[in-house]
């Protein structure tokens, strides 16, 4: 096992295929992982006039965590961030994800999860999106790998660090902290 | 409704056989092969015959490999619909699956990953004589038929007889998931009933749609995918392990159950912490009465990494209901006294995981629950029983005030073959032995 140490900021730059060498998991050719972790930025266009559609989806999203705040815990998700731009006349959407699992790993979990609270039907506003993706792991996949633009640079400040680990040492210093309070 | 006279006994019916054999076979030509699996076919009984007609003694189920299906002479069009991994075949699989190193298969035996693989016979018998006969029979009839056995293998149930366990020890067959339709009666614990669709093929599955059948739906309509692996247990290092491991006999039962999450005698270590209790196992209505979010979310009684919490993490993963899978199987190979030192010769399971989607079912378990090092942040584990170990990987017992961790755990089963196998529905069966042409 090779330690990670993540006191080291560390980057890499990436070949452009998106790996280092060619390793297939369930659905096709596994990504590494990064000082940044596993992620993905997916760059698909907008069907014409369905953009306030999209926007709206944020909306939905925001709801929906203040409502449920587990609700994308499956994902072991950092950070998402979700942009619309123009090039030319055609509107665009980026969605890019920062995360801790090997997302090939956990395909029909987050095919659920993304069909459970609207992610999925957000796709359906993008242009060659499958219309079975419900009963189709192998079509929504291969839609998110056609639209997949691997990085070529990813940079840790604090590298290969979980969300997990994150939230524990937080759970931890708070709870070291309650202690020192309680021997004043 | 699940159509249970169409749909092969296999998946659907535990049956009281204490013996069983599997021949691995080669259809020299289409002809051969349906002349073959037209007299084979009124031997295969449908769940519906097997749960309820009078005592048999033999039952028998027949799966075919994708090559299979092209050597009885199903076309390239239909062929091509056919699910991309069972195409591939599990051997093709392997880097993914985990089973590298020793457990690869250019070590596998028996012909098992050759293209000449097209169908496998399952027979399951009320004990070795009665599987004597059925072997000389089928033996007689394949000659005449001039279809090619690859390999065979000999199963039989090892003493005591009084309950169904493998060769370490571990009491066997404790859980099935409970699947709407066939009849089953779930016991407490077991979950809710899963939908049919999630092991047979055409039915709605727990996304509440019936995902696309492949082609042609005469063939694919209530059939299931299996995943056939060998694995070689190694008796002898498994009990030198324990005793390396734990100073006395009581020390040496709780490192095996902490392996396991059960007990040998089935107990499960969520619900008899410090000391088996073999009443609870034998009770269907607590062996499996049990959780790991509520009951043991640290793993202080069993494990995060244990074999049981891997194979099924119940209410600690998500979507569980789209993981499960209904095995079969037995023990093959002679029992190895206690206090016998390794006698070298090859003991282990040969079994079958049954499911409809290989690639969501059988490959996830496989990728993710017994061979990813990462799985529940455990950074360096990999599945005690069956994981392939090649003495690099630890495991973590939770413990207070600090874990207990094993470094370099041992290979205690290595990987001796595998392969995908389709089981057609009766009328599928027909369909190939009528010159499969829609």
């Amino acid at each position: 096992m090779t330690v990670k140490d993540f006191t080291k900021p560390a980057a890499m730059a990436i070949p452009k295929e998106g790996y280092f060498e060619l390793k297939n998991g369930r659905y096709g050719v596994l990504y590494p992982r990064t000082p940044a972790n596993y992620g993905f930025t997916i760059i698909a266009k907008v069907k014409a006039g369905r953009e306030p559609a999209v926007r709206e989806y944020g909306k939905k999203i925001e709801n929906t965590i203040a409502d449920l705040p587990e609700a994308l815990e499956v994902l072991k998700l950092h950070y998402l961030r979700w942009v619309l731009f123009n090039i030319g006349g055609d509107t665009y959407f980026m969605y890019q994800g920062i995360f801790d699992t090997d997302f090939d790993k956990y395909t029909e979990d987050a095919v659920a999860l993304f069909g459970k609270y609207g992610i999925n039907t957000v796709f359906e506003n993008l242009e060659g999106f499958p219309e079975d993706w419900k009963t189709n792991a192998p079509a929504f996949v291969k839609f998110v790998r056609e639209h997949q633009c691997p990085s070529f640079l990813e940079y840790g400040e604090y590298p290969y660090v979980t969300a997990d680990e994150i939230k524990k040492a937080l759970k931890l210093k708070a709870a070291f902290s309650a202690m020192l309070d309680q021997m004043q | 409704m699940v159509e249970l006279e169409d749909i092969q006994h296999f998946l659907v019916s535990r049956t009281p056989a204490m013996a069983a054999r599997y021949e691995f076979l080669s259809f020299p030509d289409p002809r051969v092969g349906r002349a073959w699996l037209s007299a084979m076919l009124e031997k295969v009984g449908s769940a519906h015959a097997v749960g309820s007609g009078a005592p048999d003694s033999r039952w028998v189920t027949i799966g075919f490999t994708w090559n299979g299906l092209r050597a009885l002479g199903v076309d390239d069009e239909p062929l091509a619909t056919f699910p991309e991994e069972f195409r591939q075949g599990m051997a093709a699989r392997a880097e993914m699956l985990g089973t590298t190193g020793k457990n690869s298969p250019e070590h596998w035996i028996g012909g098992l990953t050759s293209s000449d693989l097209h169908a496998i016979v399952v027979l399951f018998a009320r004990d070795v004589a009665e599987r004597e006969r059925c072997a000389l029979e089928h033996a007689r009839f394949v000659k005449e038929c001039g279809v090619t056995v690859l390999s065979s293998l000999d199963l039989a149930a090892i003493p005591p007889f009084d309950h169904a366990h493998e060769h370490f020890g571990y009491r066997d067959r404790l859980s099935e998931p409970p699947v709407e339709g066939s009849g089953y009666e779930p016991t407490p614990g077991a979950g809710p009933l899963i939908k049919a669709g999630e092991f047979f093929l055409g039915y709605p599955d727990q996304s509440d749609l019936t995902p696309a059948l492949p082609k042609p739906e005469r063939l694919t309509r209530n059939g299931s995918y299996i995943a056939y692996l060998r694995l070689q247990q190694h008796v002898g290092r498994f009990r030198d392990f324990l005793k390396e491991n734990g100073e006395t006999q009581e020390e040496q039962e709780l490192v095996a159950a902490k392996l396991m999450g059960r007990w040998r005698s089935g107990a499960p270590l969520v619900l008899a912490p410090d000391k088996d209790d073999p009443e609870i196992a034998s009770d269907r209505k607590r062996s499996n009465n049990f959780n790991y979010g509520e009951m043991d979310p640290l793993g202080y009684a069993c494990p995060l990494g244990a074999h049981i919490r891997r194979m099924n993490p119940r209410d600690t993963a998500h979507n569980i209901e789209r993981r499960r899978m209904i095995r079969r199987g037995g023990t093959y190979g002679p029992a190895l006294p206690e206090d016998a030192p390794e006698d070298g010769v090859e003991r282990g399971v040969a079994a079958f995981v049954g499911c409809a989607s290989l690639a969501r079912q059988f490959e996830f378990a496989m990728n993710v629950w017994t061979n990813d090092p990462e799985f529940h942040e455990l950074k360096n584990e990999r599945d005690p029983m069956f994981g392939t170990q090649d003495g690099t990987f630890d495991f973590t017992i939770p413990k207070r005030p600090i874990k207990r961790k094993i470094t370099s755990l041992p290979a205690f089963t290595t990987v001796r073959g595998g392969a995908y196998f389709f089981l057609p529905g009766i009328r599928g069966l027909r369909f190939l032995a009528n010159g499969a042409k829609a």
